[in-house]
């Protein structure tokens, strides 16, 4: 087991390492089109081929890579710190406080987030420049995926609350505020960092499916999303395999997500 | 039984409230969207370029009188208890008629998708608990990590590539996610020391499960059905959306895809209905258990 999980961290560290010096590693740039070679196999020059543009299929499944495998950790931080705020604060106050955040967190969570994640991305402009849509689609996500681990971070500071080492620094005089910074915020890490490392695939998932639906990062920006959506083209996938290349290393990079966690929970 | 039935009747308003509350505060939240949205109150009248500055003006002020906070609150409260959930800008329709007519699609694929997901989920996680085999329980945790892998959205364009029926999606969506919770579920009651103990004194293996791990484990495996009815509604989107299955999942994408806020709130509040609804169900079942006397 400890070899597998070995093995699943050397591979997410390869796939980040290679998204990242992508433009050292890719034969081209991922908007670049070789406008004699639309729809090309596998060659030395271009290892997956290219789309109908005659643009890189690798360059492209490589910068790609880059943008979901690092934005969605930034979604995982923005959604982490918003329930460290909100379930942290709630927890410690108590009372009333807790009570309503808590509602409102449940009002959240009846909520099937794909539904609310429409909404309001059918609020902002469909048509924006890629960059902006990349900016819009993760931190979409990172401000409505933090209802669930509010929860767990409210129970968690609720129980830190009544805990000796609390009453004891409330004891010695120390405010309210302190308390929660110093004291509290410290002890609440463990929880925070779990749900900041599930959150990750989650977030993942949920771009692949955006950005298949079409709501997703715009082109010519390549993601995950985007590249999947290829796959719609049956004309296009049959008899075309190297088209799945980007499917085969999206499900190992999210199995490899998920095998880590899961390991890492029952070592816990 | 009587018990029982009080237990039901004392818990019932209790749900009842939770769900008018959480309604109503999302009635207020979906008008609050609608109102703030960009381009609410712009009238096509507006884009006449025959008219002048002042016409326009003079369209954006009434347009304006008539559109204002309290007014606005009021009439959309007025609509919603009068049945009528508006206009959809995008397909010209009722939104109450898009609604009664694509409604039922999505309840047979949700429907469909619970019996198979979690017959195929539940079945194999009592064979993964009654079998004690390493083998069984590594080949099929590995499978459903695998499927826990892959978007709702990739599967709909893997199954049309296969031209696999549609309906299965959603039922392979679900699935994993029941193996992994009943197995975890059911594992940990055949770890409790009543259960070895009923093993050692020769108690056939379905006897056990049914008289001493199901029961204990009844409410969270309720509740993990409650939660799987949000999960499935949530994938219907982007399954009914690429299979072309004309239900609420669809309609909802081609309202996002056309800003359609007033259809897409209001999908979004019948969702939250339906998934509060199937929680308190399962809750309220679920508490059945606990009050059942001894």
């Amino acid at each position: 087991m400890k070899a597998l999980r070995a093995t699943a961290i050397a591979f997410l560290v390869l796939v980040a390492l290679a998204s990242i010096f992508a433009s050292f590693v890719a034969p081209a740039h991922y908007a670049y089109q070789f406008r004699e070679l639309p729809d090309a196999g596998p060659s030395h020059q271009h290892l997956l081929g290219t789309d109908d543009l005659g643009r890189d299929r690798f360059a492209r499944v490589l910068y790609g890579t880059r943008v979901s495998l690092l934005l969605a950790p930034t979604a995982a931080l923005i959604s982490s710190l918003l329930a460290l705020i909100i379930g942290g604060i709630a927890g410690f106050v108590g009372g009333w406080v807790e009570r309503i955040v808590m509602a409102a967190t449940d009002l959240f969570l009846s909520m099937p987030w794909l539904f609310l994640l429409l909404t309001v991305r059918a609020m902002l402009p469909l048509n924006t420049a890629p960059i902006l849509s990349v900016v819009i689609t993760f931190a979409l996500l990172g401000c409505l995926g933090w209802a669930g681990a509010a929860r767990v971070i409210c129970t968690d500071a609720r129980t830190k609350r009544l805990a000796d080492f609390v009453l004891l620094a409330r004891a010695s005089g120390h405010s309210g505020i302190r308390l929660l910074w110093r004291h509290l915020m410290p002890n609440l890490k463990p929880v925070v960092l779990a749900q900041f490392w599930i959150s990750i695939p989650v977030f993942i998932l949920a771009e692949a499916n955006l950005g298949m639906l079409g709501l997703g990062v715009a082109e010519p920006l390549p993601s995950w999303g985007s590249l999947l959506r290829e796959l719609q083209s049956y004309p296009a996938v049959s008899g075309q395999p190297w088209l799945f290349a980007p499917l085969l290393l999206f499900v190992m990079v999210v199995g490899s997500f998920h095998f880590v966690l899961r390991t890492e929970e029952s070592v816990l | 039984m009587n018990r029982l039935v009080m237990h039901i009747l004392r818990e019932l308003p209790k749900h009842g409230l939770k769900l008018l509350l959480t309604l109503l505060v999302g009635c207020f939240f979906a008008a609050t969207l609608v109102r703030v949205a960009p381009g609410f109150g712009v009238d096509e009248e507006q884009l006449d370029i025959r008219l002048s500055t002042q016409s326009v003006e003079s369209i954006r002020n009434s347009q304006a009188a008539k559109e204002s906070l309290p007014a606005f609150y009021a009439d959309f409260a007025t609509r919603l208890l009068h049945g009528d959930l508006g206009t959809s800008r995008t397909l010209q329709q009722p939104v109450k008629q898009l609604i009664s007519d694509r409604l039922p699609e999505t309840l047979k694929s949700v429907s469909l998708a619970l019996i198979f997901g979690w017959t195929l989920g539940i079945s194999l996680a009592m064979i993964s608990v009654a079998a004690r085999s390493r083998a069984a329980d590594a080949f099929f945790s590995f499978s459903c990590g695998v499927l826990l892998c892959i978007p709702a959205a990739l599967w709909a364009l893997l199954f049309l590539l296969a031209r696999a029926p549609e309906r299965l999606i959603l039922g392979l969506i679900v699935f994993p996610k029941v193996y992994n919770f009943s197995r975890n579920l059911l594992l940990r009651g055949a770890n409790d020391l009543h259960v070895l103990s009923a093993h050692a004194r020769g108690l056939s293996t379905v006897r056990i499960l049914a008289w001493h791990i199901f029961p204990p484990a009844a409410p969270q495996l309720l509740a993990v059905l409650g939660i799987s009815v949000s999960i499935t509604l949530a994938a219907a989107v982007p399954v009914e959306a690429l299979c072309d299955l004309p239900g609420i999942g669809q309609l909802a994408w081609k309202a996002a895809l056309g800003r359609d806020l007033y259809l897409l709130t209001t999908l979004s509040i019948l969702v939250t209905a339906m998934t509060l609804l199937a929680n308190s169900v399962c809750e309220l079942l679920g508490s059945m258990f606990h009050a059942r006397p001894a």
